[in-house]
């Protein structure tokens, strides 16, 4: 998967809750934004990607916007091979 | 057997079924009137196989799916809310540990929350801060290799027994929030009863007073750069979709006690349920526990399935469901007449404790304002188009 389609994808759903987010955005710093989103975001990350997050990936830093999330979502994906 | 249930399923509801039929409801009135539940009965849960049940079994749970974890749940609700409520917030703080705590934290804790061996309860709300938690004021600083938490948290369900606190609170005075394990013996912790409440009586409530209560770094669960409400939100994910299905079981006993209250008792001559008016609200009634229990089922299997669209579809179930427990509720003490305002039937404790459920877990309010939000991104989005 290209990295312009990962980032497609999470687009998609951050979206829904914050419509005018732009890729390098604070996602957690905008409205729109509940305390349910950070579990939306993990279980999409999870699903829609077919990766499994460890420990060390619930950090902030690799959830704040859509180009950290594509960029944890390449490694786990070039992890896994 | 239930359509929407697969034969393992079935096997389990059976289970749970009479289990909390013939151990907890016919106590039920007696913890609601003593507004208590021995330790000693909630611990045996736990040995017996209902706490933490949704737990992998490597960490001593059953391992149950979400719509076998939601059956217990109607069972229990069916029986006995407060008991119900016993489960809920114990397997919410479990919940936190297994998905967010690590392996040290799984290994230390799970084992022993599924046995029963501790009870667990969650510490979010406080005097100034319930939905609102960016009010929330608790503070842990650190000290060394500790903590020192230092707050109040209120209307802590069985607090006046838990071995085992979840602690919502910031890092620092203006940092991010994160939960904590406080064990009950902890130095400046200090437990008051909270008495007289209007329902749920037996669940036993606390206000929780931390006074540099000091607990090791080690405590903390997960890491302190996790997202923004992600404990909080982990917890209260489950609890709702928890409080949902007891709000179906709750709301089914007050229709099966109606349609027996309703053939045996008669007026002008012809049993109650033969008058058309009786039969309208238990029409209604069954229509609505139905409605309510696909909703449950649905967000059962989104969850199931790892859907991201189990958050919406568990704030719908438990929105409808604790709603839907109200008015059934009180149709039930409608047809039951004086029986129905008075505690020598089971429909006035019914009634008192559906009144709760459209507030726990998150108000109602609360969750209309986040399901209009989902419902602007779906809706909104799809009427954009040039009509």
């Amino acid at each position: 998967m290209t990295s312009e389609a990962i980032k497609a994808r999470l687009r998609e759903l951050c979206s829904r809750r914050a419509p005018d987010l732009a890729d390098e955005d604070d996602i957690f710093e905008v409205g729109g934004v509940n305390s349910l989103f950070a579990i939306e975001l993990l279980t999409f990350v999870e699903e829609g990607f077919r990766i499994r997050l460890e420990d060390e990936d619930l950090d902030r830093k690799f959830f704040r916007s859509i180009n950290a999330m594509a960029a944890l979502v390449e490694r786990k994906l070039d992890a896994q091979g | 057997m239930d359509a929407w249930l697969d034969s393992r399923q079935s096997e389990l509801q059976s289970e749970f079924r009479a289990f909390a039929s013939s151990q907890i409801a016919p106590r039920a009135a007696e913890f609601d009137r003593q507004e208590a539940i021995p330790s000693g009965f909630l611990k045996g849960l736990g040995k017996q196989g209902y706490l933490a049940t949704h737990v992998p079994s490597e960490y001593g749970g059953r391992g149950l799916d979400a719509t076998s974890y939601g059956l217990l749940h109607e069972e229990f609700g069916r029986a006995c809310s407060s008991t119900r409520t016993l489960l809920t917030v114990h397997d919410m703080v479990a919940e936190v540990i297994l998905r967010l705590g690590g392996q040290r934290l799984r290994e230390t804790w799970l084992p022993a929350l599924a046995a029963g061996h501790r009870l667990a309860a969650f510490a979010l709300t406080e005097p100034e801060a319930g939905s609102d938690a960016g009010a929330m004021r608790t503070v842990a600083s650190r000290a060394g290799d500790d903590y020192l938490l230092t707050g109040s948290k209120r209307w802590i369900s069985f607090g006046q027994i838990a071995d085992l606190f979840l602690v919502v609170a910031r890092i620092g005075e203006d940092g991010p929030t994160a939960g904590f394990l406080v064990e009950r013996d902890s130095p400046g912790l200090t437990i008051t009863p909270m008495k007289g409440l209007l329902g749920l009586r037996g669940s036993m409530l606390a206000e929780l007073d931390l006074d540099n209560c000091r607990i090791s770094r080690d405590s903390r669960v997960g890491s302190e750069e996790m997202p923004a409400g992600l404990v909080a939100g982990t917890a209260l994910h489950l609890g709702r979709y928890a409080v949902a299905w007891g709000c179906v079981g709750l709301a089914d006993r007050c229709v099966e006690a109606s349609f027996r209250y309703g053939s045996e008792r008669k007026q002008f001559g012809v049993s109650l349920d033969e008058h058309q008016l009786i039969q309208r609200m238990l029409a209604n009634m069954v229509v609505e526990v139905r409605a309510a229990r696909l909703l449950c089922l649905e967000a059962g299997r989104l969850r199931e399935t790892r859907d991201a669209a189990a958050i919406e579809g568990t704030l719908i179930a438990k929105y409808f469901a604790a709603r839907m427990a109200n008015r059934v509720a009180s149709d039930a003490v409608q047809i039951h007449g004086a029986e129905g305002v008075s505690s020598v039937g089971p429909v006035e404790r019914l009634f008192r404790d559906a009144r709760v459920m459209t507030i726990i877990e998150g108000s109602s309010q609360i969750q209309q304002i986040m399901i209009a939000g989902y419902g602007k991104a779906e809706h909104g989005a799809r009427g954009s188009g040039s009509e």
